[in-house]
């Protein structure tokens, strides 16, 4: 039975980089009805940008909670002024075909320069010891990651969902034209909303270094499986995106204690079968095209 | 896309390779009488993971050694020692079976190939080696791991040179249970390549007197990059060694995990099925310290290994894995095969390379066993050094007992092949 209770808190922490990613996805696609192919790359450049910092500056991974997000987000700033705003309102293929090229030379300007490789990083000394949950010992990191996930994600959903400004940037979401036509600048939303989705899949970059081999082909590995999550958590939903995420986790961990090749399989039976009951999502609304 | 690259890039390579040879034909040092070549030129194809999980412990830089091979070659015999121009071509087969079997017939057949080496990825080794077969014509397994290669798969036209999971087994498997490791936990990559190591990791643990507990695959490829399952239940069975036989970056991401679960605290120890300078770097010398593992070569073994290290250090800018060293080796073998045969049919190279008896900088006291292909020499049982004792980048291992080559190779017996005669 242990075994089973500690298996969720392993589905919880996968879940914890599902749901980071996914809502930073569901972000910028609420606001731009932009499919961000890029995410992924962002989310590698995060868990680069750690070691970077450790490696160059001997900054370690506090700082690098902080630092790393806001390069991404600045960065994504930049490329949504730029770049991203002149596809606006063009077939949403432009902006699919764009972000899945941009995908391309990060990760192979990356794999240039690092090769395949992983780069060494490790946890900070005060998370890398382990805690005893019930009879298992558990690392402590992981705990982090849940707890860190979990307030970041309810911070996200609260300002989103439950304060003026989020009340503004939804509103721009469902109808642009008439939130315009009140009064309230849209645009001046897009910009920075687009860099803060950034930031949170550098956010989760960063969270991944201690865990995972940090090379450049880490988020192409993950993007596919996160963009089933936001489907099956509703396209564009921020609350959708979170459940979806730690959801798919928990459900993927746990089918792993039958046959570990389930875990792979769990999030693409899902997708299949909520597209059949419910194709707009968990959370999805109707009009959400 | 890649497609279109790589196509341009072979034509690109054809181009050259037709100017080049146009150039060479001028009166060159007295060129060898005895070799004449099938169609004027000797081909050689490299296909290998160019973007994978298994790049950068061969991909490019093993292109490379191939071309440093010939390089010396060239320089030892004369820039016409064969009679003809030397040709390199290359492609990625993105650890993909099929895509090899395509690129490999492409090769053989538009590129006129007139041997393959290389192939990282034991699923790509094996469609490649039926490839040989059909076109009758040559390939010389290098990186893939699996003994299918000279067991029910073997034929005539195949070679497996470097390693295979028979001898990583017998060395680590033997000799983590001679240290008292006994119960063992084995986790592997579900494809050829793991499902391959498990079998061989198990029989050398129970032969040596130990007993395999349980053993689980993990997805290949892993998209999540998690093991937490894996090693949740390592620390439930509380074996005495886990035995990881992923490679590459999958290694990678189970000794990052295991080190987190503190495992080793627990009284689990890790042993490591097959372990490259590359996954060294990657983890740092302090996750991996002490790990015994069994390897081919390593390029400060001795002399003649460090010099070849040397040159190909002032040409990559890191050492070269022992795939790396192995696709050097390889190339220069065959090439030396053909002059001694006096032709590069393929028919004539497997004449000259059955039973020959050599050694180089990588190979020592090497015997290619003309019943099942396989080139039986020594191997080594190294152990990864602390960071005090490493003097220098990629001083890694140290070797702590040379497994000899009767004792490195699967008995005769055992192989299951029926080489065609």
């Amino acid at each position: 039975m242990d075994y089973l209770a500690v298996q969720l808190f392993n589905g919880l922490a996968n879940g914890s980089f599902y749901a980071l990613l996914s809502l930073g996805l569901a972000v910028i696609f609420g606001m731009m009805r932009i499919v961000n192919f890029a995410h992924g790359a962002f989310y590698m450049l995060g868990a680069f940008i750690a070691y970077f910092l450790l490696q160059q500056a001997g900054v370690g991974f506090w700082p690098a909670l902080v630092i790393a997000p806001l390069v991404i987000a600045v960065a994504g700033m930049f490329l949504e002024r730029v770049f991203l705003r002149r596809l606006a309102g063009l077939d949403p293929l432009y902006g699919f075909l764009f972000t899945f090229g941009l995908t391309l030379v990060i990760q192979d300007g990356m794999r240039l320069r690092f090769g395949v490789q992983g780069q060494p990083y490790s946890a900070p000394a005060e998370l890398s010891g382990t805690v005893l949950l019930g009879a298992v010992s558990y690392p402590t990191y992981r705990l982090f990651v849940v707890a860190f996930c979990l307030v970041a994600s309810i911070a996200v959903w609260f300002v989103i969902e439950r304060t003026r400004l989020g009340m503004a940037v939804r509103a721009a979401t469902e109808r642009a034209d008439l939130t315009r036509a009140l009064g309230v600048d849209v645009d001046r939303w897009i910009t920075p909303m687009f860099g803060f989705g950034l930031g949170l899949a550098a956010l989760a970059g960063v969270l991944a270094a201690p865990m995972r081999n940090v090379s450049p082909l880490m988020g192409s590995e993950l993007i596919i499986l996160t963009f089933a999550v936001v489907v099956i958590g509703g396209m564009g939903s921020i609350a959708g995106a979170i459940v979806a995420g730690f959801l798919v986790g928990v459900l993927s961990s746990v089918g792993a204690i039958f046959d570990p090749a389930v875990e792979g399989i769990v999030v693409f039976a899902l997708m299949a079968v909520l597209l059949l009951v419910r194709p707009s999502g968990l959370f999805g609304s109707i009009e959400t095209r | 896309m890649r497609i279109q690259r790589s196509l341009a890039l072979l034509l690109a390579a054809l181009i050259a390779a037709t100017a080049c040879s146009g150039a060479t034909t001028g009166p060159g040092p007295a060129a060898s009488a005895a070799v004449t070549l099938t169609d004027g030129k000797v081909v050689i194809g490299v296909i290998n993971d160019q973007s994978g999980v298994y790049a950068d412990l061969s991909g490019k830089n093993a292109v490379e050694a191939v071309n440093m091979a010939i390089a010396d070659f060239k320089a030892k015999y004369g820039d016409n020692a064969l009679g003809g121009p030397i040709e390199v071509i290359t492609a990625d087969h993105k650890n993909d079976p099929a895509l090899a079997s395509s690129k490999a017939t492409e090769f053989y057949e538009r590129s006129s190939a007139d041997v393959i080496l290389d192939v990282p990825t034991s699923s790509a080794a094996l469609a490649i080696a039926k490839v040989a077969n059909d076109e009758k014509k040559l390939y010389i397994n290098i990186t893939g791991a699996t003994t299918d290669l000279t067991g029910p798969s073997c034929n005539k036209y195949t070679f497996h040179y470097a390693y295979d999971t028979y001898m990583l087994a017998q060395g680590t498997g033997t000799a983590v249970v001679a240290a008292g490791g006994k119960q063992w936990y084995i986790i592997y990559p579900n494809y050829a390549f793991g499902q391959d190591m498990n079998k061989s990791f198990s029989a050398a643990v129970t032969a040596s007197g130990g007993t395999v507990i349980a053993s689980d695959g993990s997805p290949f490829p892993n998209q999540t990059g998690d093991f937490s399952s894996l090693l949740l239940k390592a620390g439930q069975l509380k074996p005495q060694i886990l035995g990881a036989m992923q490679a590459g970056g999958d290694l990678q991401n189970v000794v990052k995990q295991y080190n987190q679960f503190k495992l080793a605290d627990q009284g689990v120890k890790l042993a490591v099925g097959l372990l490259f300078d590359t996954d060294i770097t990657a983890l740092g010398l302090d996750a991996l310290a002490g790990v015994q593992y069994t390897t081919p070569w390593i390029w400060n073994e001795d002399a003649a290994a460090t010099a070849f290290a040397d040159k190909f250090l002032a040409k990559t800018k890191i050492r070269p894995t022992f795939a790396h060293a192995g696709n050097y080796s390889a190339t220069m073998q065959y090439l030396e095969a053909i002059r001694r045969s006096g032709s590069d049919d393929a028919l004539a190279v497997v004449k000259a390379l059955e039973g020959y008896k050599f050694n180089d900088f990588f190979i020592h006291n090497g015997t290619i066993r003309p019943e099942d292909h396989w080139v039986m020499h020594d191997a080594f049982l190294a152990q990864v050094k602390s960071k005090a004792e490493s003097k220098e980048a990629f001083d890694y291992s140290k070797i702590v007992s040379t497994i000899s080559a009767d004792k490195a190779s699967r008995p005769l017996a055992e192989t299951g092949c029926n080489m065609p005669k």
